[in-house]
């Protein structure tokens, strides 16, 4: 446990996590505590501990944790750009079945805006292993956006983390490229499947980094593929794809298609949990593939007519 | 110090802050001379720091949550040597680490950035509890405005500290009656405010904010002996100190003329 070695390390709750931190608290007495249903007070308190030296980390839903505290995350936070780590569970829909109150989709626009901040979406339990222990030895703000409990382990070994660098999970040698960031990443691999039954041999990068965006990777798969997709549970606007769109709209030339997808600029209304609500919005790998298809199939007409 | 340097003291930082408005052209005037009293009796009477190591582990904490008063502060500060007074001079202007409102780290001495209001108490209980953690047996001292208890961060943060018994912190309000645009107590139902801290858990006092006496004894009382945070409602004048300043809410940001620093500091006896 990072907090044996590090004496330092604080751990404030935001009245969630039932019985998650019973072995914390026994191990740690004295350094827990439930700060109760008071998100921008935790934020604060935080601030404060990590000014006198501490390393608080804040935990609670995604939601909570990050937009409604988001003027203490600014102020106490990354004014003073204090190595807090915020802690989100819930990232996009995995709440799906608890309303659109409990959906995450604009927390990495809104974290990724705010000057100093890190935003780290991990795509499995073991990126978020890697991704907690950098984000310590980092300092500095960091928001690490979790999914929910259970989600597929995608790593068999452990990989080489760093943050703001791209891991390439399945390599690709023809023309697709997909970005995932955080926990749709069991969905890009579905889609990485199904292209494969087309013929697409494409290639899947977690994008665990949102800020600072892995510029080195970006310019190689812009520069080597025909298609790059980023695919997160998150807003079209503001995320990785938005990040993605506004890194390229800098760049002087470039040989792919951008495609992105994630969620719509709108709430999700209606019961149901997060495999409908995926759906719905059309973060589902049969979609995306067929998407793909579709939009590569029109660039080998183009590409065929131009000859 | 004898009461009559005291005394003496708060005369020329409210001068100070007069001419730093003027010569800036900041706002804010009536907030910061509301406050004057309350720092100095902090800076001089009470809080164990010392100017030439601001950042010795084992000092008392002040965060000056209403950051609107930062002239107060700032002026607060150089007098009690933790910077030169010749620093006070650039308030304002471009490229000076004085701004308007405390930036992070922007002068030795100054513990929180503040400006948006409600952030001061959050922060100080980090501190206090911080301290508890590392067994530094530190203070924190933390004013707001009445204004700031309109913000619900402030009933947050108040719940936790009693919750947690931290008797090494104390809030000071600086009731003057007055927020931006209107009385403080019309806008809001702040009172009774005593009782709303004192039904929040804390050890409640109210003080004349400006009889350096009553501020003293007052402060002595922390840490608490019943184990409570500490809060002290300092009954104070919006724009203490300059007569046609006094009570009249203009001041919140108006920016006095050359004239008029002039009649200010002779009234304070600074001519």
């Amino acid at each position: 446990m990072l907090a044996r070695v590090d004496q330092r390390i604080i751990l404030l709750s935001g009245d969630i996590g039932n019985k998650l931190f019973d072995p914390f608290k026994e191990q740690f007495p004295g350094r827990f505590f439930n700060c109760g249903v008071a998100e921008a007070n935790m934020t604060s308190m935080a601030a404060g501990m990590a000014i006198c030296g501490l390393r608080p980390v804040t935990y609670t839903i995604a939601s909570f944790v990050t937009v409604r505290c988001l003027e203490q995350i600014r102020i106490d936070i990354c004014y003073h750009n204090l190595p807090v780590i915020i802690v989100g569970v819930g990232a996009g829909l995995s709440y799906a079945e608890l309303g659109a109150t409990h959906h995450s989709c604009e927390d990495i626009a809104m974290m990724r805006v705010l000057p100093n901040m890190t935003v780290v979406c991990p795509g499995d339990a073991v990126e978020v292993r890697l991704a907690l222990r950098a984000a310590f030895k980092r300092g500095g703000p960091v928001y690490i956006r979790l999914g929910k409990k259970n989600e597929p382990i995608i790593h068999k070994d452990e990989p080489d983390f760093q943050i703001g660098k791209g891991i390439i999970i399945r390599e690709g040698h023809t023309k697709v490229c997909l970005l995932s960031t955080g926990n749709v990443l069991p969905v890009v691999l579905e889609t990485a499947n199904i292209l494969a039954t087309q013929g697409i041999d494409a290639q899947v990068v977690s994008m665990h980094t949102v800020k600072p965006l892995d510029e080195g990777l970006l310019k190689n798969v812009f520069s080597q593929f025909e298609i790059v997709a980023t695919i997160e549970e998150h807003s079209l606007i503001g995320g990785l794809g938005g990040s993605v769109a506004e890194w390229l709209s800098d760049q002087r030339s470039r040989k792919a298609d951008l495609l992105r997808f994630g969620a719509k600029d709108e709430f999700i209304h209606g019961a149901g949990k997060q495999k409908t609500a995926r759906q719905s919005v059309g973060i589902d790998a049969e979609i995306i593939a067929r998407e793909i298809f579709k939009r590569k199939q029109g660039n080998s007409h183009k590409n065929a007519k131009g000859k | 110090m004898q009461i009559n340097e005291i005394e003496a003291l708060t005369r020329r930082i409210r001068g100070k802050i007069v001419e730093m408005s003027n010569k800036s052209q900041a706002a804010h005037l009536g907030s910061a001379l509301s406050c004057v009293d309350i720092l100095v009796a902090l800076y001089w009477n009470i809080m164990a720091i010392d100017p030439l190591k601001p950042c010795e582990p084992q000092r008392d904490r002040f965060i000056l949550s209403k950051g609107h008063a930062a002239m107060a502060l700032f002026a607060t500060l150089a007098l009690r040597g933790f910077f030169p007074e010749s620093l006070l001079d650039t308030f304002g202007s471009v490229g000076s680490c004085l701004e308007e409102h405390p930036s992070p780290g922007c002068a030795p001495g100054v513990e929180a950035a503040a400006g948006s209001l409600g952030h001061g108490i959050g922060i100080g209980i980090g501190m206090a509890l911080a301290g508890r953690i590392q067994q530094i047996p530190y203070r924190v001292f933390i004013t707001i405005s009445d204004g700031e208890c309109d913000e619900g961060s402030t009933w947050e943060a108040a719940m936790f500290a009693s919750a947690h018994h931290l008797d090494n912190m104390c809030v000071i309000v600086d009731f003057n009656k007055w927020q931006a645009t209107g009385r403080s107590c019309e806008i809001m139902a702040l009172e009774p405010l005593a009782e709303k801290w004192r039904s929040f858990g804390w050890s409640a006092y109210e003080v004349n904010g400006h009889d350096m006496n009553e501020l003293t004894s007052c402060l002595r009382n922390i840490p608490d002996h019943k184990g409570k945070p500490v809060a002290i409602i300092a009954h104070t004048i919006k724009g203490k100190g300059v007569s046609f300043m006094e009570d009249d809410n203009n001041w919140h940001y108006r920016i006095p003329t050359e004239k008029e620093v002039l009649l200010a500091k002779r009234e304070l006896e600074l001519l």
